[in-house]
């Protein structure tokens, strides 16, 4: 079921300040989407999945209006809009059993809609084998781990078959392995059932892997909306990108095309004036010696050789916050990297966000390697 | 054996890391010791001087037995309204915001520092036939003081912040969001309420009813004012306990106080035993 939200803003009231938690805020999420509302804490992305879930409400005074499919729910309480809703910390009913819990919103439906006490059973055992969770159905929620109760308020949450499913940062309290486990089985989940879902997180890597669409917010206004990949590589501005990843910053004065920063230079196709460039970590080569294009000295001072790549932690005197980049191993064997060694970044790739210019610039500069 | 072992744990490593076991436990011990097991020895050593047969006269006299189902009664319809009131005011307390939540949250204490002589003597004014809320309440054909009606008035009065003081921390631990899935899930307010959020708070409901009622079995001030203290009608067990002594028979006062203890006592064992079953359940136990 598709999704339209029109001018979703909301205001709160604390003694006479009034803040804004969410400027208006317009969104279509197709049928079928899994969609991730990613921002740091305070971007007013729980409270915009509170509202569409109808938890909260939204202003009233800017035409607020929310669809689900063709049926407008705005003025509708939150159960009678079909949803599920899963919250990060579970919000398990503690003194009922895993059964218990999942047949909750079965066994309080009106008399005449309810289901047998058969069907009932039938339905939550399907619900548990789905989850993986049928041995567990008579514990109680205390004598589960935390990934398995967070599958359990999965399981309680579709149980109504629900249109749309929203989740409140579903794997924030769980620890990284486990995450990344459930993750993926939602994933699967979402392409099976075939639900339109929504899940808030802080976590990029999260947001970048799980959904069709994310949108990248801040400070209450949705910032960028569009496919992982579309996100990454073109960000709509400085606070996307910075948010998506490491970030290397070169500040400098540009002068005949050359930009200075202490004993560093740079070559760079840009016209006079101060300058800040951005790199992500896997835009920086290390070499042994500088180029004629890029003087950057620089010293290691940590690495880290776990995984795919070897990150390598650089500093120097002209630097103001020390640089990240990450090598290949079989780079980091030749260049025979140790803690304290000198050596010379060169950015293959910059990016700029010019202050009071939506459009960034990517300059690709002569690439040897 | 390490050769190497501190000076005080010579020949054995220390069995706590936490300090001050002995200490605090010795202190602690001594002072039940004298606060509470001192006295309640004294009380048996009164009735050391009576038979059985003498113990059971005194305990099954028509006027005390008479005493105790007045006692008996009206703290228990005390403890029932303060629990559906101590319910309601801590749920207040707990889930909304307003202007003086902070004064009627001091306000819940006032009974347990006010002298229970003081609520006693101005309950008996307000409701006495010429009192504020006797003047209103007589020609309804209701009458508060002097009767039993005023005893559980009394009784409620000085026992709510038991049920309020009880339940509230309870509620302040169950988060919002528990109350909003079962929304979520289609369940109306009632609905929630009677299934999700009522189960929690029981066993402190309880406790708290249940203290309450304890309570209200020994309170003697607030009550002796209100009760008008007829033979038979309106008296209560702490009354007859109250004229023994004046009669210096402190054998027989003692003999009544040990039913009274005996009562409270099984009762709290019990809430206590029945609590911790359902405490572990909620934190994983067998159940």
């Amino acid at each position: 079921m598709s999704i339209r939200l029109h001018n979703i803003g909301k205001h709160f009231d604390a003694g006479r300040q009034r803040t804004r938690a969410l400027e208006p805020v317009n969104l279509d999420i197709h049928d079928g989407e899994l969609i991730g509302l990613l921002g740091p804490s305070g971007s007013g992305k729980t409270t915009l999945l509170r509202i569409i879930a109808g938890l909260e409400c939204a202003d009233s005074d800017s035409g607020a209006r929310i669809l689900f499919g063709d049926r407008d729910v705005t003025n509708l309480h939150v159960r009678d809009r079909r949803i599920g809703f899963v919250f990060q910390h579970y919000a398990l009913f503690r003194h009922m059993t895993v059964f218990d819990n999942v047949a909750f919103g079965l066994t309080v439906m009106p008399r005449k809609h309810r289901p047998t006490t058969g069907e009932i059973r039938a339905r939550v055992h399907r619900l548990l084998e789905m989850v993986k969770l049928e041995p567990l159905a008579n514990r109680y929620p205390a004598q589960l781990s935390g990934g398995q109760q967070q599958r359990v308020s999965l399981a309680r949450a579709l149980a109504l078959r629900p249109d749309v499913l929203l989740l409140d940062e579903p794997f924030g309290a769980l620890d990284a392995k486990v995450r990344q486990d459930l993750r993926l089985w939602l994933r699967h989940l979402h392409d099976e059932l075939g639900f339109t879902s929504i899940f808030v997180t802080h976590d990029q890597e999260e947001a970048l892997e799980l959904s069709d669409r994310v949108a990248v917010m801040s400070n209450g206004r949705i910032e960028q909306i569009d496919t992982p990949d579309a996100v990454y590589k073109a960000p709509a501005n400085r606070f996307v990108f910075e948010f998506l990843g490491d970030v290397n910053h070169l500040e400098g004065e540009v002068r005949d095309g050359v930009l200075t920063c202490g004993e560093a230079h740079l070559s760079v196709d840009l016209p006079d004036g101060p300058e800040e460039l951005l790199l992500r970590p896997h835009e920086v080569r290390l070499v042994e010696t500088p180029t004629p294009e890029a003087r950057l000295p620089m010293t290691v001072t940590a690495i880290s050789p776990v995984g795919a790549e070897v990150r390598v932690e650089l500093a120097a005197d002209w630097l103001g916050e020390p640089w990240l980049a990450t090598v290949r191993h079989a780079d980091y064997e030749r260049l025979d990297l140790r803690r304290g060694q000198r050596l010379f970044a060169v950015p293959r790739r910059w990016h700029r966000f010019p202050a009071g210019q939506p459009e960034r610039t990517v300059m690709a500069t002569a690439d040897a390697a | 054996m390490s050769t190497r072992a501190l000076p005080f744990a010579i020949g054995r490593a220390p069995k706590r890391v936490l300090p001050g076991f002995g200490l605090s436990l010795g202190v602690s011990l001594l002072f039940i010791s004298l606060v509470l097991l001192l006295p309640m020895t004294g009380l048996f050593g009164q009735l050391a001087g009576l038979s059985l047969a003498e113990y059971w006269a005194i305990i099954s006299d028509g006027r005390v037995v008479a005493s105790y189902s007045v006692t008996i009664g009206a703290a228990a319809v005390a403890a029932l309204v303060n629990g559906a009131f101590g319910l309601l005011l801590a749920w207040v307390l707990v889930r909304y915001e307003f202007p003086g939540k902070r004064l009627l949250d001091a306000l819940m204490d006032l009974p347990f520092a006010l002298p229970t002589a003081v609520a006693g003597i101005t309950l008996a004014t307000l409701y006495s036939s010429n009192g504020w809320m006797g003047r209103l309440l007589e020609p309804l054909g209701l009458q508060v003081a002097y009767t039993w009606v005023g005893i559980a008035l009394a009784m409620a009065f000085t026992s709510i912040p038991f049920v309020v003081r009880t339940v509230q921390p309870v509620l302040e631990d169950l988060p919002v969001e528990v109350d909003e899935a079962a929304l979520t899930l289609g369940a109306n307010d009632g609905t929630a309420f009677r299934r999700v959020i009522l189960p929690h708070l029981w066993p402190a409901l309880v406790t708290g009813t249940g203290l309450a009622f304890v309570r209200s079995l020994g309170e003697f001030g607030a009550i002796i004012f209100i009760a008008g203290n007829m033979p038979y009608e309106t008296e209560i067990t702490a009354l007859m306990i109250f004229v023994r002594l004046q009669e210096y028979d402190y054998a027989g006062a003692s003999a009544i106080a040990s039913v009274v203890l005996f009562v409270s006592l099984a009762l709290l064992l019990a809430i206590n035993i029945w609590q911790g079953r359902f405490i572990k359940r909620l934190h994983g136990g067998g159940g």
